[in-house]
C-alpha cells in the first residue's frame, strides 16, 4: 500500500538502475546516513562504541570483503584471520615506520598489501575448485599466523611478541591509543565502512561483478562467453583481501590497540566472518551488515538478559550462548538458506502486494 | 493490586540501583574454555573473600563490597566488552587474569584513572611506577619467576650451571615469551645452554615437543603452560619418563587441577609460588563458617585450599588492604577509582597484618612506593606429592636477580615510555 513504485517515475537510465529505486528505500538509506553520522557520534559513549558499535562496523566491512570472494565469485575461502591479520601488521609496521603520515592512509595501504597478499593465496583457485581451495585458504590462515608469531620483524622486536598500537591524530583528533573519545573512533571506522559498501556495491553490480557471479554460477560457460577466469578470480581475490585488509587493521589499531596474532586472528575469527555471511545471505551486499550486526550483538544481548537481568551465573549464560548461536545458525540454514537478506527480500516482496495479495 | 505494583517497582528499583555507596570490585573472570581450569578456583577465591568481607566485617570500612563478575573466556575481545560494561558501575580495581587483556588495558585503564592489579602475570616491566602509573604487579612477576627458578638450580647444582641445559615449554603468546629475555640475560650469565619450545593455543599439541625433549635430553625443563596445556605437558612429560624433579613449572602451572591428571607418574613435579600453600590457616576457617556453610559461596565450595582459590583470595585481600588504606589516606570511606590508585601505591603488607588477617606466613611483607610498583619478587619452590595429594613448600622465598631484572625493567619500560610519549612521574 504504502511501499510500492507506482508513481515513482524515472526520466533516465541511471535513474532506473539506482540502488535503491523505490522512494521509501532511498528515504529510508538516507536518514540512517544522517542518524549514523549526525546523531548517533552525540549520544555515543564507551560502552556503546567499543562493546557494539566499533566491532559491528568493523566486521560489516570484513564480511563485505569475504561476500565479494565467497558470495559473488564463488571462491569459499576459510583464510580470512589470516587476511586480516596481515591487515593489521601492515598497519603496525606502517603507522611506527612513517609516524607522519596520516593515519587513514595507513589503512588503505594496509589493505592495499592485504589485497596483494590474497592474490597470492588465491592463485591456487585457478586450478582447484571447492572443498580443495577452502584447505588451500586454510592453509594462508595457519601460514600468516605462525609467520607473524615467529618472525619477529613484524612486531619489531618486542619482548612479548604483541603489536600496540600508538597514538595517531586525523584533524588534530586522536583515533587510535588510550586518549581516544568514542566518537571519533567511530565516525573513522563509519567512514570506512560507508566508502566500502559503495565501492563494494557498485563494483558488484558493474562490470566486474557480473563476471564473477558468471564464474560462480558456472565457471565454464562463463569461459565460454568471453570472461577471463584467471582475471576475475584475482580481482575477487584482491578487492575481497583489500576489504579485509582494511577491517583487520581497523580492528587492531582502533578497536583492540594491543594484538596477538594467535589469539585475535586465530582460525575462530575465519569462522566467524565465514558464519557472518552465511547467516547474513551469501552474494548481498546487505547480508554482510545483517550478519555482523547478528553474530555482535546475539551475545552481548544474551549476556545483558542472562547475567544484567535474570541475574544468572556468568559460565552458565557463556554456555547458554554457545548453545543459542549454535542452534539459530542450524535453524537458518534449514529454514532459509540464503540468509537474513533473503528474509528481508521475501518481507518487501510481500510489502509491496500488502494489502491485497492477489 | 495498586500497592503490589508499587511494591514491584519498588524492588524493581533497588535491584537495579544497589549502587548506594558500595566498594564495586570487577571480576574479569573465565569460567568456560580451555583455561577455565584454572580461572574457576581463582574466580571463587576472589569472590569468597568479598562475602567474606560483607559477611563478618559488614564490607571494608563499614561499606559493603559489591563483586561485579563479567566472563571474559580468556579472549581479548570480550575482555574490553566487560571493561567497557564494568567501568561505569564504579569499578575500582581491575584483575583481568590474562596478560593478553592485561595489555589492552594498560592505556585504557591509565586514560580513566582506573588502577589495575596484574598479580603475578601481565606486562613484568609495569614494576616501573615512573612509566606505568595505574598498573601494579606486586608482589611478584614473570621474570622474577625466571631468575627464580635459575637461582633454584643453582642452589641445586652447587652454583655452577655451565654446561646445564634447560629446555623452556612455553604457550606461545604474549603470556609464554614474557621470561624469555631473561633468560637469555642469565644465559649469558651463567652460562647455561637454553632452547625454547613454544606450544600453540590452547595447547593440546605437544607431541612434537616433548619428541624433540626427549631427543635432546635437557637437564631440566622449565614450563610456562597456563589452562589444559599444562595437564597436556605433565601427561607427555610423565609418558618419556621425563624424571618429574627437573621439570619446574611457573606459578600458573602448579595447581591440583594440573597434576591429578597424571596420577601417581606427576610425583615431584615442582612449581613456583609467590605465596603459601594448603588450607591450615585461620582466614579458611571463616570462610567455611561464614561463606561456604551459610551457602554463600561463589563456587561449589569444594576449591578453598587448592593453590588457585589461594590466589585468588590472596589478590582480593591485597585489593582489600589497599582499599582500607586509600580509605585512611583521603579520610573517607567511600572511595574512588583514582584513591584506591593511591591506596595500592601506598600499600603495606605486614606480617602482623596478615597475622590478624587469618593468614600467618601466608605472603611476603613488602612495601609498594611510587618508583616500584612490583614488590619484592620473592619466589618460592613447591612440590607434588602424589600420593598425599598435596602440595608443599620445599624452599624459603628466596630473593632473586634484581641486577639483572632490574636492568630489563628499565629498559623496557623506557621504550614503552618513549613509543607513547609518557612523562616520567614520581618527582
Amino acid at each position: 500500500m504504502f511501499y510500492r513504485e507506482a508513481g515513482d517515475f524515472k526520466k533516465t537510465y541511471s535513474a532506473d538502475n539506482q540502488t535503491f529505486p523505490i522512494k521509501i528505500d532511498r528515504v529510508g538509506y538516507y536518514l540512517a546516513l544522517v542518524v549514523a553520522f549526525l546523531v548517533i557520534p552525540f549520544v555515543i559513549n564507551d560502552y556503546w562504541a567499543n562493546a557494539i558499535l566499533l566491532p559491528f562496523l568493523i566486521y560489516s566491512i570484513a564480511a563485505i570483503g569475504l561476500n565479494i570472494l565467497v558470495g559473488y565469485c564463488g571462491q569459499v575461502s576459510l583464510g580470512t584471520g589470516g587476511f586480516m591479520a596481515v591487515g593489521a601488521y601492515a598497519c603496525y609496521k606502517l603507522m611506527t615506520s612513517f609516524p607522519d603520515v596520516n593515519i587513514f592512509f595507513h589503512v588503505i595501504l594496509s589493505g592495499g598489501i592485504t589485497g596483494m597478499v590474497c592474490v597470492l593465496f588465491g592463485l591456487p583457485s585457478l586450478r582447484i575448485k571447492g572443498f580443495y581451495l577452502a584447505v588451500a585458504t586454510l592453509a594462508a590462515q595457519f601460514f600468516l599466523v605462525w609467520l607473524f608469531n615467529r618472525v619477529p620483524w613484524f612486531y619489531n622486536n618486542s619482548a612479548s611478541g604483541q603489536i600496540n598500537a600508538p597514538e595517531r591524530m586525523v584533524f588534530g583528533v586522536p583515533v587510535t591509543g588510550p586518549n581516544t573519545e568514542a566518537w571519533a573512533t567511530y565516525l573513522f571506522c563509519l567512514v570506512f565502512l560507508v566508502l566500502s559498501a559503495i565501492i563494494a556495491r557498485n563494483l558488484t553490480r558493474g562490470m566486474a561483478g557480473r563476471k564473477w557471479m558468471a564464474i560462480r554460477d558456472m565457471d565454464i560457460a562463463a569461459e565460454i562467453i568471453g570472461v577471463n577466469p584467471l582475471k576475475a578470480k584475482i580481482s575477487a581475490f584482491a578487492v575481497s583481501g583489500f576489504f579485509v585488509g582494511i577491517s583487520g587493521a581497523l580492528f587492531f589499531a582502533l578497536y583492540l590497540g594491543a594484538v596477538e596474532v594467535g589469539e585475535a586472528f586465530g582460525i575462530t575469527k575465519s569462522f566467524l566472518v565465514l558464519f557472518m555471511i552465511i547467516i547474513g545471505g551469501l552474494g548481498s551486499i546487505f547480508g554482510s551488515f545483517a550478519g555482523a550486526a547478528f553474530l555482535v550483538l546475539l551475545p552481548v544481548v544474551l549476556k545483558v538478559v542472562g547475567v544484567d537481568m535474570l541475574g544468572w551465573p556468568t559460565d552458565i549464560v557463556a554456555h547458554l550462548q554457545l548453545v543459542i548461536v549454535g542452534g539459530l545458525i542450524i535453524m537458518f540454514l534449514i529454514l532459509e538458506p540464503h540468509g537474513l537478506a533473503q528474509l528481508w527480500r521475501v518481507a518487501k516482496q510481500k510489502l509491496r502486494l500488502w494489502p491485497f495479495p492477489h | 493490586m495498586k500497592t503490589k505494583f508499587a511494591t514491584m517497582a519498588v524492588a524493581a528499583v533497588m535491584a537495579a540501583a544497589p549502587a548506594m555507596a558500595d566498594l564495586v570490585f570487577p571480576s574479569l573472570s573465565y569460567r568456560t574454555g580451555p583455561y577455565a581450569a584454572g580461572g574457576i578456583p581463582f574466580a571463587d577465591g576472589y569472590a569468597d573473600y568479598f562475602t567474606l568481607l560483607n559477611e563478618r566485617d559488614g564490607g571494608i570500612g563499614g561499606v559493603p563490597t559489591r563483586l561485579l563478575e563479567c566472563e571474559t573466556g580468556y579472549n581479548t575481545e570480550k575482555g574490553v566488552e566487560c571493561y567497557e560494561s564494568t567501568k561505569g558501575e564504579g569499578a575500582l580495581v581491575y584483575q583481568p587474569l590474562s596478560t593478553g587483556i592485561t595489555y589492552q588495558l594498560i592505556p585504557k585503564t591509565t586514560a580513566d584513572n582506573i588502577p589495575m592489579h596484574t598479580m603475578g602475570y601481565g606486562r613484568t616491566s609495569a614494576a616501573n611506577g615512573k612509566v606505568f602509573s595505574h598498573t601494579f604487579n606486586y608482589p611478584g612477576s614473570y621474570w622474577n619467576g625466571a631468575s627464580g627458578a635459575v637461582n633454584y638450580l643453582l642452589a641445586e647444582n652447587g652454583g655452577d650451571l655451565k654446561g646445564h641445559k634447560i629446555a623452556l615449554v612455553y604457550h606461545n603468546s604474549a603470556y609464554g615469551k614474557e621470561p624469555i629475555r631473561t633468560l637469555e640475560e642469565l644465559q649469558k650469565k651463567h652460562g647455561f645452554e637454553l632452547s625454547l619450545m613454544p606450544v600453540d593455543h590452547p595447547g593440546q599439541e605437544q607431541k612434537s615437543q616433548w619428541l624433540q625433549i626427549r631427543r635432546e635430553k635437557p637437564d631440566t625443563v622449565l614450563m610456562w603452560g597456563w589452562g589444559v596445556m599444562n595437564q597436556v605437558a605433565i601427561q607427555e612429560a610423565a609418558n618419556i619418563r621425563f624424571p618429574m624433579e627437573n621439570f619446574i613449572g611457573i606459578w600458573w602451572s602448579g595447581a591440583e587441577h594440573d597434576v591429578l591428571s597424571a596420577g601417581a607418574k606427576a610425583n615431584g613435579y615442582k612449581a613456583l609460588t609467590f605465596h603459601n600453600v594448603g588450607r591450615d590457616f585461620p582466614v579458611f576457617d571463616d570462610i567455611q563458617k561464614h561463606v561456604v556453610d551459610t551457602g554463600k559461596a561463589a563456587g561449589a565450595g569444594d576449591q578453598i585450599g587448592n593453590v588457585l582459590y589461594n590466589r585468588g583470595m590472596y589478590a582480593a585481600m591485597l585489593a582489600a588492604e589497599a582499599a582500607k588504606t586509600a580509605q585512611e589516606i583521603h579520610g573517607t570511606a567511600d572511595i574512588n577509582a583514582g584513591q584506591m590508585r593511591d591506596g595500592m601505591e601506598a600499600l603495606s603488607i605486614t606480617e602482623e597484618k596478615m597475622t590478624a588477617l587469618g593468614m600467618p606466613n601466608f605472603g611476603p611483607s613488602f612495601d609498594v612506593s611510587c618508583e616500584n610498583h612490583g614488590g619484592p619478587g620473592l619466589v618460592g619452590v613447591t612440590q607434588w606429592d602424589a600420593d598425599n595429594q598435596t602440595w608443599s613448600l620445599i624452599s624459603e622465598f628466596a630473593e632473586t636477580d634484581q641486577e639483572v631484572i632490574g636492568a630489563l625493567i628499565a629498559e623496557d619500560s623506557n621504550a614503552y615510555a618513549s613509543e607513547n610519549n609518557i612523562e616520567m612521574g614520581c618527582k
